[in-house]
């Protein structure tokens, strides 16, 4: 069970969130400029890692504000949360729990 | 070379005290060089194995698993086999899957305990009635077996349902594929194991890849192991949920996310349910093994994780609509509960065939359904190894499908809970 500190509500149990998948995804454009491979990597392809992902997660039953988490892939530590608007954090892997 | 099981053998070896059995496969040293290395001794990985040697006449194989054999999803899944999908091209895939299994034990000379016990599906609403008609309509177009059931249909079918008006979910009526039922899954991995070593594979266990050997030009012609450098012609990975770490070794990003599908078996109990039944609106399945342990299954855990364990959240769901639908099992106490690592493709639907490097091929994306996929996997992925084309049924599913937009969407279409 994950204890998610949401930025605006605080600590609360994760069965309130929902995880949007990977964050920091970037649309190729111009549009008219991108051939369909591009698409089809921006579309579908995930880095998938083992370790470190960043993440968008949603408070869905609380606030329904979207942020970021940077999360272990591997035993679900959080390293960090942050906003959507922030910059990714540079997380070796062993990052501090929390924020 | 493990002898012929049968009926006399049994006999024979009961009344000698049991003293003759041998291994049922060698455990060799891996060789410098292969014709075809498969990474991944799990189901998928093993029938590509006897596939390759079998059908193909590959003279020199091995299987590298990291683990031990059948130790991953094959050995984590809740053992159903069915065909009940929506598109032509997963209905042709997977029905060639039910019918392998059919005649798998006579085929391998070993027990998978295949039972055809049908495949029960449950309609909690009339929407549910509303897609199910038309999921029907496409098996039976599809020539997959597939009939409607009426309320009292199921409820004889699953006497332990709640048809009650007022119950949490409702019958409304459902659909039954009578050829769907479940196999031991351990068995089909040991079965297709003993038969690839009768071939002559080399299944090396406790063996993992750490990274490709190239050549000057890109071409992958091997693999690092955790046991040494191994060449080969071809590197075929059947890996499941860890495909994505391999791709990154050698360079390229999947559409695959990983996360845990979850498991739980419950004490041993008399007999209460003698078929598969699924329910539409909650995505829980439920079955009774052989030892008498109810078996059950729902959604995926809602966020990527190669944690092997299950979290709290869905199984308290899975857990809590089971109970819902059967107020009988309330009491009964939990023996097991695990979590496989299943990779998720966009469409739910399996990538097989070439990888952006050559030398390089998959056999990935079942996502939660790989087991029942085992037999037509493994035939599909040998028949692209060894000839270097895809199998007519696998052209549908290759990589490329993604940038063409040509999605074999199954998890939309068919309503399986993923």
């Amino acid at each position: 069970m994950l204890l998610i500190k949401c930025p605006w509500c605080g600590p609360r149990d994760e069965h309130e969130f929902r995880c949007g998948g990977q964050s920091h995804i970037a649309r190729p454009g111009p549009p008219e400029a991108v051939s369909d491979e591009e698409w089809s990597r921006y579309m579908f392809e995930r880095i998938n890692p083992r370790g470190v992902h960043y993440e968008r997660w949603v408070h869905a039953f609380g606030c329904r504000r979207w942020f970021n988490i940077a999360r272990s892939t591997a035993d679900h530590t959080i390293f960090a949360v942050y906003r959507m608007t922030d910059a990714a954090p540079q997380l070796d892997g062993s990052g501090e729990s929390g924020q | 070379m493990a002898s012929r099981y049968s009926a006399w053998r049994l006999l024979k070896e009961g009344l000698r005290g049991q003293r003759g059995w041998q291994p049922a496969w060698r455990d060799p040293e891996p060789r410098g060089r292969y014709d075809v290395v498969l990474v991944g001794g799990g189901g998928h990985g093993l029938a590509t194995a006897y596939y390759l040697a079998k059908t193909h006449g590959v003279q020199s194989i091995a299987v590298l698993e990291k683990g031990w054999l059948g130790g991953g999803n094959t050995g984590r899944n809740t053992t159903v086999i069915r065909s009940n999908y929506y598109y032509p091209e997963s209905a042709a895939l997977y029905d060639l899957s039910v019918r392998l299994y059919e005649g798998l034990s006579r085929e391998l000379n070993y027990n998978v305990m295949f039972s055809q016990r049908g495949m029960v599906m449950v309609g909690h609403s009339r929407h549910d009635l509303e897609a199910m008609a038309r999921w029907a309509g496409a098996m039976q177009i599809n020539g997959v077996d597939c009939e409607i059931l009426t309320r009292e249909e199921v409820g004889r079918l699953v006497p332990a349902l709640d048809l009650s008006p007022t119950a949490r979910y409702p019958v409304h009526g459902g659909m039954i594929q009578r050829r769907g039922g479940t196999a031991r899954h351990d068995a089909v991995a040991w079965g297709y194991a003993r038969a690839a070593d009768a071939l002559g594979v080399d299944i090396i266990q406790n063996c993992e890849v750490t990274g490709f050997v190239r050549s000057p030009r890109g071409t992958i012609i091997g693999v690092e192991t955790t046991r040494g450098g191994i060449l080969a012609d071809k590197v075929g990975l059947a890996a499941a949920g860890h495909t994505s770490l391999l791709g990154e070794m050698a360079g390229f990003s999947l559409p695959l996310t990983s996360y845990a599908l979850q498991a739980f078996v419950s004490e041993p109990v008399k007999p209460v349910i003698d078929t598969v039944v699924l329910s539409l609106a909650t995505g829980t399945y439920i079955s009774q093994s052989d030892k008498g342990g109810l078996v059950i299954g729902g959604g995926l855990d809602l966020y990527p994780s190669y944690a092997q364990r299950g979290n709290l959240p869905v199984a308290r769901s899975v857990l809590g609509a089971i109970v819902d639908q059967y107020p009988s099992l309330g009491r009964v106490r939990f023996l097991r509960q695990w979590a496989g690592i299943v990779d998720v493709s966009p469409d739910s639907s399996p990538i097989l065939g070439d990888t952006p490097v050559p030398g390089l091929y998959m056999n990935c994306g079942w996502g939660t359904g790989g087991f029942k996929a085992i037999p037509a996997g493994g035939t599909l992925f040998a028949h692209h190894l060894a000839t270097g084309r895809p199998h007519p049924l696998a052209e549908a599913f290759g990589l490329d499908r993604f940038a063409r937009g040509a999605l074999i969407d199954e998890a939309a279409a068919s309503g399986i809970a993923h």
